[in-house]
């Protein structure tokens, strides 16, 4: 049975899927239509992840097929048309914390939620926060961490949004193995998140409400 | 009468054994895991101890007798020089891109830092190596990844050729001598000069504590397997990948070296004589990976680990980090009163399900450590004591290792724990 590119991605069957890519570009089919499935192949991901039908490990491995899928594509591809994108995240892992685990997989279901996510990396001093705030006019930023000091830091660079003036102009989310709404509260942030689901609904609700 | 150090020693190790066998102890001991918290605490920062190893355990000295804790978890602050020596790449340290008064924190296979990637995961095409020839692989492939003053040990020939027959001890010595190799085993040797006299001032504290009345509850360290191969081979990526594209050989890779973990604890726990052996869990916690891939992946070989060194007469004390909650009916699996848990996350529901099974750990959570009034942390551990505590065969210890928490705070956990947590019969 043949099967379209939608259901084998959001299956992971990745043979398969990379065996149908193959076919539509030999067959000349357009490029961006592959795309286009792909991405809601993707959704359909991000719902299953939702509904804890799947996990981390499935999310990573549709990472994986979708860059696959990208490279086969790409080299047929006019140039990319720019989306549409319903909101700009800036997010990091805040200074003396490398930990980056969570944040990725963060970054990743923002990202096929379809938000332009700058993603600054790690350690990051709250200098790099307010400087990529007034170079993108992003609305909302994620600060991430794994360590008991992190609390400081977290603190120390919503303060530093605040005394740049940008405070009201984003809307600040904190999230990490051991952040809980004590620490959002000591941190001053908008929320706390408890995971990548809880990461995209915020975002989504703080877009939603502009 | 005030008591001796002798008999301190005798009554905080019976609380505890009784802790661990699941019977009813006079009090509910606590055992903090106090990781980097001494530093803060005894006014001296990570890269101090690091490099001076007797400020580390005079820090360690003053708090766990400042706070009379009943036994401690052996600090886990390891040698700044040995890794200098071997320019070591799978940790950040004080003074090596992380602050003078910051822990030490592990770089992943694979994790890029400022822009470029640290060392190189072993790959997927690597494994047929790793399991034909363990030894080999560590040697002429982990050992340069991870450390640069080992590099060049990949240019070795494969260690099965060596020095097998008196003909052969000279080629395989002339591969050994070349002045960059040469290099290498000096470093190598500066290196594990400098770990051997880190070992004995570590151990020498802990025979101070001893005689101080101070058991140690765990010293020896080892992994669940799949954590090894995810940890400090394929990192985490790789690892969540290879559950699809490479079942068979991710799972052949965690019985291979299923032996070896066990080999780990239980040498560290004869050579000291504590039998308490840990095991931190990282990458099977819910959300990490599925029910099905930690039924598959993950518990057998953890399982065996456990039951290896239950065999040898240790007591694996299993430290989960993440939620565990859908793991519980697996990890119940397990010989009545031979493991201690620790449960991060809903101690309550760990208490129904492995409570009459084996020995909790848990406690207050560290942002409330960090930030709560002494208030709010008595009547955490209150309810843990009055609910976790119920019939013996727990242990309060908070939620995660400690590392900047308010002082207040810790000490009110810890003479609440002792005034509350007194069970009357």
């Amino acid at each position: 049975m043949v099967r379209d590119i939608v259901s084998a991605l959001a299956d992971l069957k990745e043979k398969e899927a990379l065996k149908i890519v193959q076919e539509r570009l030999s067959a000349g089919d357009d490029p961006l239509s592959i795309l286009e499935d792909t991405k809601q192949a993707m959704g359909i991901i991000g719902k299953r992840f939702e509904t804890r039908e799947y996990f981390i490990p499935d999310l990573v491995y549709s990472g994986e097929i979708l860059k696959e899928i990208t490279k086969m594509v790409k080299l047929k591809l006019p140039k990319t048309a720019q989306d549409e994108r319903p909101g700009k995240v800036i997010i990091g892992t805040v200074a003396g914390d490398i930990h980056d685990i969570g944040k990725n997989i963060v970054t990743f279901m923002l990202d096929i939620n379809g938000f332009e996510v700058y993603d600054l990396g790690v350690d990051l001093p709250a200098q790099k926060f307010v400087e990529k705030i007034k170079e993108t006019d992003a609305n909302i930023v994620g600060l991430s961490g794994f360590l008991t000091l992190v609390f400081d830091s977290m603190k120390e660079t919503i303060e530093a949004i605040k005394a740049a003036g940008l405070r009201d102009r984003v809307k600040i989310m904190v999230g990490g193995g051991l952040i809980d709404d004590e620490i959002r509260k000591y941190t001053g942030a908008d929320a706390y998140g408890r995971d990548a689901i809880a990461a995209v609904s915020l975002a989504r609700k703080w877009v939603g409400g502009k | 009468m005030t008591k001796t150090p002798e008999e301190l020693y005798q009554e905080r190790a019976k609380r505890v054994d009784d802790a661990i066998h699941l019977r009813i102890p006079d009090r509910i001991p606590i055992i903090p895991d106090a990781e980097f918290f001494p530093f803060k605490y005894a006014g001296i920062t990570v890269e101090e101890g690091m490099y001076d190893y007797e400020k580390t355990y005079t820090a360690w000295e003053k708090t766990v007798t400042d706070f009379e804790w009943d036994e401690y978890i052996a600090p886990f602050t390891y040698s700044g020089s040995v890794l200098d020596y071997l320019d070591f790449k799978q940790l950040r340290w004080p003074g090596h891109g992380v602050k003078p008064t910051h822990p030490y924190q592990f770089v992943e296979p694979g994790q890029v830092l400022d822009g470029k990637e640290v060392y190189a995961p072993m790959s997927a095409e690597d494994y047929d190596w790793f399991l034909d020839d363990p030894s080999d692989y560590m040697v002429r492939a982990y050992f340069p990844k991870i450390a640069g003053a080992l590099a060049p040990l990949a240019k070795l020939p494969p260690l099965h050729g060596i020095i097998c027959y008196y003909q052969g001890i000279f080629e395989s010595l002339s591969a050994l001598g070349t002045p960059e190799v040469l290099g290498a085993l000096e470093s190598l040797s500066k290196a594990s000069t400098e770990a051997f006299k880190w070992l004995n001032s570590f151990l020498g504290f802990i025979g101070r504590m001893a005689a101080l009345g101070y058991p140690t509850f765990c010293l020896a360290v080892t992994h669940a397997p799949y954590d090894y191969i995810a940890n400090f081979l394929r990192g985490t990526r790789g690892a969540m990948i290879d559950m699809y594209r490479n079942p068979e050989k991710i799972l052949q890779s965690c019985e291979k070296i299923t032996p070896w973990m066990i080999d780990a604890g239980v040498g560290g726990a004869k050579a000291t004589g504590i039998p308490v052996v840990a095991i931190f869990l990282h990458k099977g916690f819910e959300g990490m990976m599925s029910e099905e891939q930690f039924r598959t992946f993950y518990w057998p070989t953890l399982r065996k680990v456990i039951m290896g060194l239950i065999d040898a007469g240790m007591t694996p004390f299993v430290f989960t980090e993440g939620d565990y909650t859908s793991r519980l009916k697996f990890i119940k699996d397990v010989p009545k009163g031979k493991v201690v848990y620790h449960i991060e996350r809903d101690l309550f529901k760990a208490k129904e399900v492995l409570g009459d099974i084996a020995c909790l750990t848990g406690g207050p959570p560290n942002s409330l450590l960090c930030t709560g009034t002494t208030e709010q942390v008595k009547a955490y551990c209150k309810k843990l004591i009055d609910v976790v505590g119920e019939g013996g065969g727990f242990i309060l210890d908070p939620e995660a290792p400690l590392v900047d928490e308010n002082p207040e705070n810790v000490r009110v956990m810890t003479e609440f724990t002792k005034e509350y947590g007194v069970y009357r019969q």
